[in-house]
């Protein structure tokens, strides 16, 4: 009798946790619906506010005319388009040869010669942790590391070249971390398969293992030419803000994300400014749209679907 | 048995391999003939890869190892031997088919190309030599510039056997080539070896006894001593040592007594 009983009242308290398990979860679902509901909002609110200001004062005209200067604001953008265009170029190329070469040393070559020498693995751990904090510093910071340094120091003045310099300091870490992720995510067995061939290790790096890596390493350039892109203070201090086109790699110039910053905070064209801000935006959504398009085609050759 | 007096295409004497203080292999010493199919047995973890990844110093390339004893071929040290050339005259087929994310042509003429060879034409020609040799050319002969992962396991793995052959080794290693395929494609796999051997000293490792017996002509025995290193227990003539072997150990494993 006393079994039965007992068995009756751990069913129902087994029943009442079951309610309440299933509470909570009603609960926590709603939650999570909440939190993202409200994050993509905020994220459509800023931009459907920048859009709704900025694309009145765009058309052509605003897209091809030169800025005028001074604090009315007059003229369009056109040479800030052009400039950007040199400066991620200039950056870019500065930065993917370095970044990768660091990321490929640091993957293929630091475990055998970390093991060799004391000293060279003191080096690369030091080598590994700088890129970490690299990684967390402040883009101020790499631009007053830059007018310091490019600007006055090696006498570069403001110019796409010191900015260029300085944004590739910036953009460093982001292209050494995500060329190793990309590196290390290579299976061992493309690198004993082209090895056991006799292939030496330096062809094999260049032509199976970094071949398989190219999606991920690319995925790091393109994130490094939109924080190129959107960077405002580092350029700030480095790049000058002329608003004339740069003629050599030694002029100053001006930045998109330069011009809204200059137009805000030193003229009254307050509507230029939203519109050069609604064509950063529109910049960086179709760059991200470039990544996944980009991203997904070198991963279906590299993994031979089509 | 005229194979018995083939030559010695390996000698290996007192082959120590040890990853860091951890003893894989211990004293091994063994005569591997040439143009013969010599296959590796043994339980799970008695160092059967460790040995066959020792002919072609792979292990070289795993941090920590260290070989002592030694390996000769064709009477030279394999450690005398410039690595790339003894690589490549050294084929290895692994246990996985891992084909290269290229091509089947560029797959095939990927050794080749690292050695430096561009002509087109000549590339050309080895990449369907080899493919016949690995009995693929038929199968693939139509898609030979489509991905190579877009080919079946066992087609993969003939594929990467072709791979091999295109830089004409005089000596192929196996590590369980048809473990991760389907029994047809097993059957064809061991079809391809039997055709090899006549120009191509094949070592292979495997986990299927049949396997062994139909189609090797020596067979060696692994196992592992209570420090788990692997050691050679009986090596000789494949019917001998499935017909009447000389140790007890090994008739029990071959009867399934254990490993």
């Amino acid at each position: 009798m006393t079994t039965e009983v007992e068995s009756i009242l751990s069913q129902a308290k087994n029943k009442r946790h079951l309610k309440r398990q299933k509470t909570i979860q009603t609960f926590g679902f709603i939650l999570v619906w909440v939190c993202g509901v409200l994050a993509v909002a905020a994220v459509l609110w800023i931009i459907g506010y920048v859009l709704s200001q900025g694309l009145p004062v765009i058309n052509l005209e605003f897209l091809t005319t030169r800025p005028a200067g001074g604090v009315s604001g007059e003229g369009g953008m056109s040479t800030t388009i052009v400039t950007t265009l040199y400066l991620v170029i200039l950056t870019i190329v500065i930065a993917t040869p370095l970044g990768l070469g660091a990321a490929i040393y640091l993957v293929e070559y630091a475990g055998d010669a970390s093991r060799e020498s004391r000293f060279i693995a003191l080096l690369v751990k030091a080598a590994r942790t700088g890129v970490e904090i690299l990684a967390g510093v402040p883009s101020i910071i790499f631009g007053l590391f830059g007018f310091a340094l490019f600007v006055s120091y090696m006498k570069l003045g403001f110019s796409l070249l010191s900015a260029a310099l300085s944004g590739a300091a910036l953009v460093l870490p982001t292209i050494i971390r995500t060329s190793e992720e990309a590196l290390l995510t290579v299976p061992r067995s493309y690198r004993e398969g082209s090895l056991s061939l006799g292939a030496t290790k330096g062809y094999t790096i260049f032509n199976v293992v970094l071949p398989s890596a190219l999606p991920g390493i690319v995925t790091g350039i393109v994130l490094s030419v939109g924080r190129i892109i959107s960077e405002t203070a580092i350029f700030w201090v480095t790049l000058g803000g002329s608003y004339h086109l740069p003629k050599s790699i030694m002029n100053s110039g001006r930045t998109m994300a330069l011009h809204v910053f200059m137009l805000a905070s030193e003229t009254r064209a307050f509507d230029k400014a939203m519109g050069t801000a609604s064509i950063l935006i529109i910049t960086i959504i179709l760059l991200n749209l470039i990544i996944n398009f980009i991203s997904r085609r070198l991963t279906a050759r590299v993994t031979g679907k089509k | 048995m005229s194979i018995e007096q083939n030559h010695s295409k390996f000698v290996v004497k007192d082959l120590d391999v040890q990853y860091d203080d951890f003893r894989a292999l211990k004293e091994v010493t063994i005569d591997i003939r040439a143009n013969a199919i010599t296959s590796i047995i043994g339980p799970s973890g008695c160092g059967k890869s460790t040995f066959l990844r020792a002919f072609n110093r792979m292990n070289d390339l795993i941090p920590n190892v260290s070989t002592h004893g030694s390996i000769q071929k064709d009477g030279m040290d394999i450690c005398d031997h410039d690595i790339v050339e003894l690589r490549k005259s050294v084929g290895m087929i692994f246990q996985r088919p891992n084909p290269f994310p290229k091509t089947i042509f560029d797959n095939i003429a990927y050794g080749p190309r690292a050695h430096g060879l561009k002509s087109m034409t000549d590339l050309e020609e080895i990449v369907e030599r080899s493919l016949r040799q690995a009995a693929l050319w038929d199968e693939v002969k139509d898609t030979l510039h489509k991905s190579a992962l877009a080919i079946s396991g066992g087609q993969q793995q003939r594929l990467c056997i072709a791979r091999a052959l295109a830089v004409e080794p005089d000596v192929l290693l196996m590590d369980e080539p048809a473990s991760a395929l389907d029994p047809i494609a097993t059957l064809k796999i061991e079809e391809l070896i039997q055709n090899l051997r006549k120009d191509i000293t094949i070592i292979i490792v495997t986990h299927n006894m049949q396997q062994a017996a139909r189609a090797s002509d020596f067979t060696v025995f692994f196992n592992m001593d209570k420090d788990r290193a692997g050691y050679l227990v009986e090596f000789g003539e494949t019917t001998k040592v499935f017909t009447t072997p000389e140790k007890k150990l090994t008739e029990d494993y071959i009867s399934g007594r254990f490993g």
